[in-house]
């Protein structure tokens, strides 16, 4: 016998949930900030599924501080799904018992709080997830109920200009409102025309304007007057021995040092290998400031961001060629999309790591530190789906000696994912060990795997003051270990290299010293910066680039 | 800032690679350290003086110093090191620095 069956009860519940909100959301969508507490309370019920928007840069705070203010007692159990927990109060409604159960991805400053959670049993761990993973989740098994999302503006009509910190706002709230769910906004301001509509109105159901601005952090500007010789020295390294070896066009630098040294030497030491549109053509990045020398040098003919940074809009506002902007001129930066760039059209990423193990496993994580990951597993990783050609990546892959044992004889590139990190980090801690931390940390937090940030067997580069490891070149395992060795410096695990095999693997091009490279190290000073100071940098951009305060020391 | 100072001989290979003059390199700036490099005459031995805020490292001091020595047979030398906070990728690239200088 059939039965009458109903198939939109989703959408019959998200209608009697925003009935009992009516009271508070007034013309243009609009609700007052003091109402938002109340809001909240209408439209979410124990047990939802909640995105709080927060990814290492923008974030949704006054709704996640809103969220903290509602009654436990009455809203419980919610089960947050989002990229990020850096607020204090992402955590804060874990120990009032407002949410129970925590699917993200990165943690950022929170990590400790996160690790002391799940083990005291506040946080009931679903994953920790890298971006493009969590974002797919979202319209599979973990999409939202309701969303609270930031933007910058919106009009009378609750249209959002979410402009050059866009980030993950067009992802969440796909996912959310085309499965009948909430999406809340809070917005710096509200204006009677925007500079463009990144989300229409019938996307969204409610706008708060935020008694005051959304947070947002610097997160990718580094100073050029604490790049150290030794970074200048890595980044040598890099740009000889595998940027020029390489020819590698499509790339994305990670967050840190190294990076931010290669891109102030590109200019100089880059020209002088002859790498000028060679190499870094097409980019991956968020704006990075130290970007700006070889950018005005004419290196560069492609930037797409995840998100933006702080100081840069005008400059990137000036330089619309490069990056990729709105009919508004400012940047248009999306994460899910930077990702799957980053994931399937780049040749190579390179970035930096706390602990790389004895056979090439990278984590950064610590043993009381659930930080999670940020873009690097995606980028830092062989995509597998990936099918076109390009000349670097076809020569990562010819010199794969054991390629055939997998495919036999067919052909087959590989991205180059390369590791850059001095043998001993902050405190003289040791990054190359023989068990990472993230064993621990798994134990600690009773995670189901320890969290590594990428595997050995995707990373094809490591770089350290010692030389580069050509690990791709490596026909077996011994042979991988004994150039991590060579690479590991005067850690204990480098103390293990045996001198007559690192000399065998140097005569087999599987590891080159700076001298192997004709590098000399004497040259590995600051005088090879295109930009010694942020002041430098903003002389370069013409005045475009506007640092904040705290990086302005002049 | 309580200072350390660690003290301790090298004997060279016996390859005698020897200075001609006296050298100077780096800055005891935040995470770097000066090296002075000094020929002597009285044995052939190096000599080696460090200056260090950070305890607890002597073994790893010597490790980066007598790799240096071993790799470029020198002796007959004294090598004064003032440390602030350097890594020991620092610290080798500050003796190959200075070495080059010496040699220069």
């Amino acid at each position: 016998m059939k039965t009458e069956q109903r198939w939109d009860k989703l959408a019959a519940d998200t209608r009697q949930r925003l009935e009992a909100a009516s009271a508070y959301i007034g013309a243009g969508k609009r609700v007052k900030a003091e109402d938002t507490v109340a809001l909240l309370k209408a439209v979410i019920r124990s047990g939802d599924r909640v995105n709080i928007e927060g990814n290492n840069q923008k974030q949704a705070d006054f709704l996640a501080d809103c969220l903290n203010k509602v009654d436990p007692a009455e809203i419980h159990d919610l089960h947050m799904v989002q990229s990020c927990v850096p607020l204090a109060s992402h955590l804060d409604m874990f120990e009032r018992g407002i949410a129970k159960k925590l699917d993200f991805a990165f943690g950022g400053p929170q990590a400790g709080r996160v690790a002391k959670f799940i083990r005291e049993g506040k946080i009931q761990l679903g994953a920790i997830h890298t971006y493009l993973e969590l974002f797919g989740r979202y319209f599979l098994d973990l999409t939202p109920r309701v969303s609270l999302i930031c933007a910058y503006e919106a009009d009378r009509e609750g249209n959002l200009y979410t402009g050059f910190n866009t980030e993950d706002t067009p992802v969440i709230v796909e996912a959310t409102k085309f499965r009948q769910g909430i999406v809340i906004a809070q917005v710096n301001k509200i204006v009677d025309k925007l500079p463009r509509v990144d989300i229409p109105a019938d996307w969204v159901d409610a706008v708060v304007e935020s008694p005051k601005p959304f947070f947002i952090e610097p997160l990718f500007t580094r100073d050029p007057g604490l790049v150290t010789d030794n970074h200048i020295l890595l980044g040598m390294l890099a740009l000889k021995g595998i940027y020029a070896e390489y020819k590698v066009k499509r790339i994305n630098h990670g967050i840190g040092f190294l990076t931010s040294a290669i891109e102030l030497i590109l200019p100089t030491y880059g020209a002088e290998l002859g790498l000028k549109g060679e190499v870094c053509t097409h980019m991956v990045l968020n704006p990075h400031p130290t970007m700006i020398p070889a950018i005005e040098d004419g290196w560069v003919d492609t930037i797409h961001c995840f998100g933006g940074e702080l100081g840069m809009e005008d400059y990137v506002k000036a330089r619309s060629d490069i990056f990729f902007t709105g009919p508004d001129g400012s940047l248009r930066s999306n994460r899910a999309f930077a990702q799957t760039a980053g994931h399937y059209a780049l040749d190579m990423f390179i970035g930096g790591t706390l602990q790389i193990d004895e056979w090439g496993n990278s984590s950064t994580a610590t043993a009381n530190r659930v930080s999670g990951f940020g873009g690097a597993p995606n980028m830092g990783c062989d995509a597998k789906g990936r099918r076109h050609a390009t000349e670097s990546w076809l020569k990562c892959g010819q010199e794969v000696p054991h390629m055939a044992d997998q495919i036999g004889a067919m052909p087959r590139g590989k991205r180059l994912v390369v590791q850059g990190a001095e043998t001993f980090g902050e405190g003289r801690a040791p990054t190359f060990v023989e068990k990472l931390d993230a064993w621990q940390l798994a134990e600690n937090a009773g995670l189901d795997l320890p969290p590594v940030m990428i595997y050995g067997d995707d990373v094809t580069h490591i770089v350290t003051e010692e030389g580069v490891a050509y690990l791709n070149r490596a026909p077996d395992m011994a042979t991988r270990m004994a150039a991590i060795r060579a690479a590991a410096g005067y850690t204990e695990v480098g103390l293990k290299a045996d001198p007559a095999e690192t000399r065998r693997l140097r005569d087999a091009n599987i590891f080159k010293t700076p001298e192997d490279l004709g590098i000399d190290r004497n040259r590995a000073n600051r005088d090879l910066l295109a930009a010694r100071s942020m002041r430098d940098l903003v002389d370069i951009s013409g005045g475009l680039y506007n640092p904040p305060a705290r990086f302005r020391n002049w | 800032m309580s200072l350390e100072t660690i003290e301790f001989t090298v004997a060279g290979d016996g390859r005698s690679v020897s200075l001609s003059r006296r050298a100077h390199c780096g800055v005891v700036g935040s995470g770097d350290l000066e090296v002075l490099l000094e020929p002597k005459t009285a044995d052939a031995a190096v000599s080696v003086r460090i200056v260090t805020p950070v305890k607890g490292f002597d073994a790893l001091w010597k490790r980066v110093v007598e790799h240096f020595v071993a790799e470029t047979g020198l002796s007959g030398l004294s090598i004064d090191i003032n440390d602030n906070n350097a890594s020991p990728a620092i610290v080798a690239l500050r003796l190959r620095q200075a070495l080059a200088e010496a040699q220069g």
